[in-house]
């Protein structure tokens, strides 16, 4: 039987939760031989070979470009998982969403401390902001939501071997207690 | 003009001598002086009053009748609660920002007006209403809108113009609160018992707290009583947010007298010393009707030193105004809001009856139950328990807003049935009733038979009702909003459970909604009900979730049948960013 597809997503995030699953340590050697990895930033696979079991999705959609990466995983993964806070609610770059978006570019880029002669990029290679960082599951649907800043790797390894071998997703309280 | 704010100030401070307890009323009339709390003012209080800078802004950022900026020289807060939006707030509103020329929330340039919205101010029953500069105006309709506008604008005090009325609208009097009394029976009857003999007979009455929660009464003093400390203190709660509610303006505006006949009667079972009486800002135009009440009770002996001739017996009663906050209705966050904090619900227990105002014993009581009070000690426990039903004794002051023809206050026996109301109040169509506020639940007519009693359906006193024509579902979505503004904000499930709550009920409300969004929704309700620390929160919830049972129709026909639908429009989402760097969306998006 051919190992189940991962795939996974960076989008507005830290980068944290995609360490968070390096971090199961020696359990990726198993994990290696449970899965295979599709399109991800672990293996540098850019673009989807053929179509993925699972899709972690780490952070929220501040751009076009992550609202269309997004999209494509919907289309291409059988399970969508949201992991970690940014991709739930927006988090840390959600903060954002206080100010209005002019005003974000303007300080960044104009008034800043240490701009010197700023200018707002405009080049057309660049992602286009949205008006605020959304959560993924207010443009696609998504299956299970992974709560934490980031999941720790036990959780992530709990979730992920339970999805795989078809058990059922209900963790323990400890793993999902933040406080 | 720190100098000048620094002399103000002193005074302020020396006025109410120094006293840290008293801040509330220092901010308000330092407010009152400058216009609004410039940044200066929160420096120049900590500093006369000997306390840190933070305890100042905290305290002044909660309250939404202290202004940070400058505000214009009259002030225009317009209701824009559910039932002033039925009655046509919204064109009023509309009237008054063309009249102006200034969006609400804003000052005109000459600094002479400005606009606000406002909660709930009790005039449900002559809706569209607004406070101006406190003064309440009623019944508005758009057309009056510019010749007020033009008279304030000209320096025209508000009480000149001819809106300002504020009727009684008391419907139907009832035997307990609004037959007529005696000054000083009551007080007098108990003061020939001992304190523990009044509160057998509060007891052998079976009274219970008309202010929502229905605690009785005599237990609330017993354990008040008992409690050890070097003072004890009674509470009279009229901060009457609720909206729909406006019983306790009718009792405070036609019968003080009774309000603080009772409080004496508790002060004298609780062997207190001092009452309070937390009256809302939004009322303080009845304050000098108030004052003059307490001061003709004090000439006659029935407040002071020796009351009534009764060696040794001292009590007094203080009037603290509040500074617009729903949340201060609920006991602990009231007492809070009485020391000059900001209204933050504490934690129980300790329950205030143990350790309440200044951490003395306390009890607080709405205005209507020591109106009850003085009642039973006057007329005796066998009269009173022989009216209403066997767990709700005496009677009840509802307030009838909404789509009925006489909207007003109708003091009725427990045990009536809501469609015995809703005759009494011509609302014999109605499509729903909301009983007992926001706060309550949303009946529809199947619930109709139910009874008004502590057994069945208990009321705090807010009645709304829905006629044929009214879009329940948007009511529902407004009293929602009306909770993510007053949400105090200390705990999680209540804070961002609201907030997020109403995303997910407007998500709906515009049709982009499905099923698993209405079941998420009810989770996320009742996540909220169990987990939030005070009151407001485990009722916030309530619109939502009632309707949900009692209106599932109305809820099915908004949602989609699909399994999944985005909220989100990414035209929309680009736009702000094109416009700001001349960026182009790519073709196939
Ligand atoms: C958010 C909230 C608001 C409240 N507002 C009021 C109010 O305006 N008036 C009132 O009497 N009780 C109000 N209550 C209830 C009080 O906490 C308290 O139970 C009541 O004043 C006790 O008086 P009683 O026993 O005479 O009813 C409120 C409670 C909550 C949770
Ligand atoms: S959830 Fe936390 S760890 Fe994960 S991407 Fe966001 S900020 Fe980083
Ligand atoms: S439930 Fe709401 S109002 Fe009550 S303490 Fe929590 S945040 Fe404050």
């Amino acid at each position: 039987m051919a190992k189940p597809l991962v795939a996974t997503a960076p989008f507005t995030g830290c980068f944290g939760c995609h360490m968070s699953l390096l971090d199961i340590d020696d359990r990726i050697l198993k994990l290696v031989e449970l899965v295979e990895f599709d399109k991800s930033p672990i293996n540098d696979i850019k673009v989807f070979t053929r179509p993925v079991d699972v899709g972690l999705l780490e952070g929220g959609i501040s751009n076009d470009e992550n609202v269309e990466w997004l999209i494509k995983f919907r289309e291409n993964c059988k399970i969508l998982v949201a992991v970690g806070q940014c991709a739930l609610t927006g988090g840390v770059p959600a903060m954002r969403n206080t100010v209005p978006l002019k005003e974000c570019l303007e300080e960044a880029y104009l008034k800043g401390p240490t701009v010197i002669d700023g200018k707002i990029p405009n080049d057309p290679e660049i992602p286009i902001l949205l008006d605020k960082v959304y959560p993924c599951h207010e443009i696609v649907k998504i299956d299970y939501f992974l709560p934490g800043c980031p999941p720790s790797a036990d959780t992530l390894w709990a979730a992920l071997t339970a999805l795989l071998t078809g058990k059922n997703v209900g963790l323990p309280y400890e793993l999902i207690k933040y406080d | 003009m720190t100098e000048n704010y620094s002399e103000i100030i002193n005074e302020v401070v020396e006025q109410f001598g120094k006293d840290r307890s008293r801040l509330m009323d220092i901010t308000r009339a330092v407010h009152a002086k400058l216009g609004y709390l410039p940044e200066e003012a929160i420096g120049l209080i900590p500093k006369a009053l000997g306390i840190h800078r933070v305890e100042v802004r905290d305290m002044a950022s909660f309250y939404a009748f202290f202004s940070r900026e400058p505000q214009g020289r009259t002030v225009i807060r317009l209701c824009n609660s559910v039932v002033e939006r039925m009655k046509g707030a919204d064109a009023v509103a509309k009237a008054f920002e063309k009249a102006a020329g200034i969006k609400f929330g804003q000052t005109t340039a000459d600094g002479m007006l400005t606009l606000e919205y406002t909660a709930c101010i009790g005039l449900s029953d002559q809706a569209p209403a607004a406070l101006v500069n406190g003064t309440p105006l009623t019944n508005l309709c758009p057309a009056d809108v510019p010749a007020i506008v033009q008279a304030l604008k000209a320096g025209k005090s508000p009480r000149e113009l001819p809106q300002a009325r504020v009727d009684l609208n008391l419907r139907q009097p009832g035997p307990v609160i609004f037959a007529p009394m005696q000054r000083g029976a009551a007080v007098r009857r108990a003061l020939n018992m001992s304190p523990e003999e009044v509160i057998k007979e509060m007891n052998a009455s079976r009274v219970r707290g008309r202010g929502g929660a229905g605690f009785p009464t005599a237990m609330k003093w017993d354990f008040c009583r008992k409690a050890e400390g070097g003072a004890h203190y009674i509470v009279c709660n009229a901060d009457e947010g609720e909206p729909g509610t406006f019983k306790d303006r009718v009792i405070l505006a036609q019968c003080p007298d009774l309000v603080f006949e009772g409080m004496t009667v508790a002060g004298y079972a609780l062997g207190a010393v001092e009452g309070l009486v937390y009256l809302r800002a939004e009322y303080e135009y009845l304050l000098p009707s108030l004052e003059q009440c307490l001061a003709k009770r004090r000439s006659l002996g029935l407040l002071g030193e020796n009351i009534c001739g009764l060696e040794g017996f001292n009590f007094d009663i203080r009037i603290q105004l509040g500074a617009g906050a729903y949340v201060c209705g609920e006991e602990s966050a009231l007492i809070e809001s009485l020391e000059g904090k900001r209204g933050a619900p504490r934690d129980r227990p300790p329950f205030p009856v143990q350790k309440g105002y200044k951490n003395e014993p306390t009890a607080v009581n709405n205005v209507e139950t020591l109106c009850c009070a003085a009642r039973i000690m006057e007329k005796g426990a066998a009269w009173f328990n022989a009216i209403g039903t066997k767990d709700s004794t005496g009677t009840k002051l509802v307030s009838v807003s909404g789509d009925c023809e006489k909207p007003g206050v109708y003091e009725i026996q427990y045990g009536m049935s809501v469609d015995a109301l809703l005759q009494l109040v011509g609302g014999q169509n109605a499509q729903a009733v909301q009983m007992a506020g926001p706060s309550g639940q949303c009946l529809a007519p199947k619930d109709f038979g139910r009874s008004i009693c502590f057994e069945d359906l208990p009321t705090g006193g807010s009645v709304i009702v829905f006629g044929p024509q009214r879009d329940v579902l948007e009511c529902m979505h407004q009293f929602l909003e009306f909770f993510v503004e007053e949400s105090c904000g200390w705990c999680a499930p209540c804070r961002a459970g609201t907030t997020l709550m109403c995303k997910m009920v407007e998500k709906v409300l515009e049709g982009k909604g499905t099923r698993n969004d209405l079941r998420q929704i009810e989770t996320l309700g009742n996540t909220i009900k169990t987990m939030s620390r005070c009151g407001l929160g485990q009722t916030a919830a309530n619109p939502i979730l009632t309707t949900l049972r009692n209106f599932s129709n109305l809820w099915d026909a908004k949602v989609r049948s699909e399994d999944y639908v985005a909220p989100f429009d990414l035209k929309k989402a680009l736009q702000e960013a094109c416009a700001v760097t001349g960026q182009k969306p790519h073709a196939e998006e």
